[in-house]
C-alpha cells in the first residue's frame, strides 16, 4: 500500500540559473538567482517562503547563508548534506514537514560556480584518513574502482560504459541549455585518455557552475497556483558506507535498498516509469543505478545500455536534459535531476519531451556511491 | 553508566603498532569476526570485546585502478596503483600495490602486506604474494 505522504505535496515552481558557465558569479548569487527564479515560475512571492532546504560545497552553515542572503526567516529549515543526493533528501523532508503542518512554502535549492572558481570539483569533505595517504583522487579513483569490479565480475566492458556517455550527448543535443552539445561518438570516447583506469575523460561528468532551485507546497495549493504540479509520489534513502573501501559489495549500491522503498511508497514499479534521472557523475554510475532502481537485473546494465536503449528513441529515457556527463554538474548535480523531471511532467521540455511523461524517477547519489536517495515524481494522472 | 576506557583510541594504537613494524588488527573474543579499520566497537553488533591480534599479512585484490598522471621529468612513468584489497581475514582496506606494473595488477592478485613510510607516516602498502 502506498504511503500516506504519497501526492500530498508538489513541485510547483522551478528556476536555474548560470547553468554551465557564469564567470563573475558566486555560488549563492547563483543559488539565489535560480531561487528568485523558481519563486516566480510559482506564480509566488519570495515572501511567501517559511522553509528552505539546502546544501552546498561551500557553506559550512547552508540554511543561515540562504536564509541571510534571501531575506527569509524560516519556520522550518533543514541542511541535510548527503553530497549530490542532498536535494532528494530535501524533496522527502520537506514533503514530511509539509504534510505535518511545520510549513506552507518550501525551497529547496543549490549553487556553485566552481567551474569559473578553479575548475575542479570543489568539495568541503574532511580528509578521509584510512584512505587519503595512499592519494586516491576521489571522487574518481572510487567509481574507477566500482566500474573494475563491474567489469570483472559480469564482463562489462568499456564500450559499455562509453554507450553511457554517448546516449547523454545524444539527450543534450536536444537541450539548448547543455554544456556539452556536439557530435560524439563511441570510438570518440574509447580513444579518450585514462584518467583512472577504466575510466577515461569522457567517462567523467562535466565541471560547471550552476545554481537550480525548486518550490514546493501542499497539493491543495498546488492545484491553484501558475504551473502544473508535479506530486511527490514517494521517497526514499539509503546509505550502506561514507568511504568506498567500506563499501559492502562494490558492485551493488544502496539504491537497492532506497529504490524498492521509495517504489512502494509510491505504489508503484520501474515498469510504470517514463524518465529515469539517474545521477550520472561517471558512466559506471548509469549502468549501476539501472540494475539497483530494478530496470535489468543485477550484472545486466552493461548490456542493458547497448546499440542506443537509453538515448533518444530507446527503450527507456534517461537523463533527458544531457545529465551530469554532458548538461550540467556543478559539484553537486542532484538538484538538476528534479528540474529536469519537472520540465517532462509538465510537457515543457522542448525538443527532448517525451510524448508521455506522467511519471518521473529521480535519483541522487553522493559521495562515493555512498548516498543513495530515489523519489517518484507525477503528473495529476497518477493521482 | 560508567566510563571505564581510558588512554590511546583504537586507531591511535593501530598505528603504534605500525611504529613498532606491526600489523595488528582487532578480532572480537566472542564472536571471532576481525575488524578493519580499528574501531571502539565491532559495526552493526557493537561487541567491545576486541583482542588485538597480527595480521597475517595476505590479502587478495578485491578492485584496482590505475591512477593515471603525466610522466617524470626524467620520462619514467607517474602513475600509480590505488586497490581495495581484501585482507585474508576477511576486512577489506585501502592501499597501492608496488613491485609490478600498476596496470597489472589484477581483482584476485594474491597479496602480502608490507610496513612503509606513506605519506610521512608508517602505513600498509602490498606487494605480489
Amino acid at each position: 500500500m502506498a504511503h500516506t505522504l504519497r501526492g500530498k505535496a508538489a513541485i510547483v515552481g522551478i528556476g536555474t540559473a548560470g547553468t554551465g558557465e557564469a564567470p563573475g558569479r558566486s555560488a549563492i548569487e547563483l543559488l539565489a538567482e535560480a531561487s528568485i527564479a523558481a519563486v516566480a515560475d510559482a506564480g509566488l512571492t519570495l515572501a511567501d517562503v517559511d522553509a528552505i532546504f539546502t546544501a552546498t560545497s561551500v557553506h559550512a552553515f547552508p540554511t543561515l547563508s540562504v536564509g541571510e542572503y534571501l531575506g527569509i526567516r524560516p519556520k522550518y529549515f533543514d541542511g541535510t548534506n548527503v553530497g549530490g543526493s542532498s536535494f532528494e533528501a530535501h524533496l522527502l523532508h520537506a514533503a514530511l514537514a509539509l504534510d505535518a503542518g511545520l510549513c506552507d512554502v518550501a525551497l529547496i535549492a543549490y549553487g556553485s560556480n566552481q567551474r569559473t572558481a578553479g575548475g575542479k570539483l570543489v568539495s568541503m569533505s574532511e580528509q578521509q584518513v584510512w584512505e587519503a595517504p595512499f592519494k586516491p583522487r576521489h571522487p574518481i579513483t572510487a567509481y574507477a574502482l566500482a566500474a573494475s569490479r563491474h567489469m570483472h565480475e559480469f564482463g562489462t566492458t568499456r564500450a559499455m560504459l562509453g554507450e553511457v556517455a554517448v546516449a547523454a550527448r545524444a539527450w543534450a543535443n536536444l537541450n539548448p541549455h547543455a554544456f556539452a552539445r556536439g557530435p560524439l561518438s563511441l570510438e570518440d570516447v574509447l580513444k579518450s585518455r585514462l584518467v583512472s583506469d577504466p575510466l577515461s575523460v569522457l567517462d567523467c561528468c562535466l565541471v560547471t557552475d550552476g545554481g537550480a532551485a525548486c518550490i514546493m507546497t501542499r497539493a491543495d495549493r498546488a492545484r491553484h497556483l501558475k504551473q502544473k504540479p508535479a506530486y511527490f509520489l514517494g521517497g526514499a534513502g539509503a546509505q550502506w558506507h561514507r568511504t568506498i573501501s567500506s563499501m559492502p559489495d562494490l558492485t551493488i549500491t544502496a539504491a537497492s535498498e532506497s529504490g524498492p522503498r521509495a517504489f512502494a511508497h509510491a505504489g508503484m514499479t520501474p515498469a510504470d516509469v517514463h524518465l529515469a534521472m539517474l545521477y550520472d557523475a561517471f558512466t559506471i554510475n548509469t549502468i549501476l543505478f539501472l540494475e539497483d532502481l530494478g530496470f535489468c537485473p543485477k550484472g545486466e546494465g552493461g548490456r542493458f545500455v547497448q546499440d542506443g536503449a537509453i538515448a533518444p528513441g530507446g527503450r527507456l529515457a534517461v537523463n533527458t536534459n544531457g545529465g551530469g556527463l554532458s548538461c550540467v554538474h556543478p559539484g553537486m548535480y542532484g538538484m538538476f535531476l528534479i528540474v529536469e523531471a519537472v520540465q517532462q511532467l509538465r510537457g515543457r521540455a522542448g525538443e527532448r519531451q517525451l510524448p508521455t511523461c506522467d511519471v518521473a524517477l529521480v535519483h541522487g547519489n553522493g559521495g562515493t556511491l555512498s548516498s543513495q536517495v530515489t523519489a517518484l515524481l507525477g503528473s495529476d494522472a497518477t493521482l | 553508566m560508567s566510563e571505564t576506557k581510558t588512554g590511546p583510541g583504537p586507531e591511535a594504537r593501530f598505528r603504534a603498532f605500525l611504529a613498532e613494524g606491526r600489523f595488528m588488527i582487532q578480532r572480537s573474543v566472542s564472536t571471532g569476526t576481525h575488524v578493519f579499520y580499528p574501531r571502539v566497537a565491532a559495526p552493526g553488533t557493537g561487541e567491545t570485546d576486541f583482542a588485538w591480534v597480527e595480521a597475517s599479512g595476505m590479502g587478495t585484490v578485491y578492485a584496482t585502478t590505475v591512477t593515471r598522471l603525466r610522466p617524470n621529468a626524467d620520462g619514467t612513468p607517474a602513475d600509480y596503483n590505488i586497490a581495495i584489497v581484501a585482507l585474508d581475514e576477511g576486512p577489506r582496506m585501502m592501499s597501492r600495490v608496488e613491485g609490478i606494473a600498476p596496470d597489472k595488477v589484477t581483482i584476485g592478485l594474491r597479496v602480502k602486506a608490507r610496513i612503509a613510510e606513506v605519506d610521512g607516516a608508517p602505513n600498509l602498502l602490498f606487494d605480489p604474494a
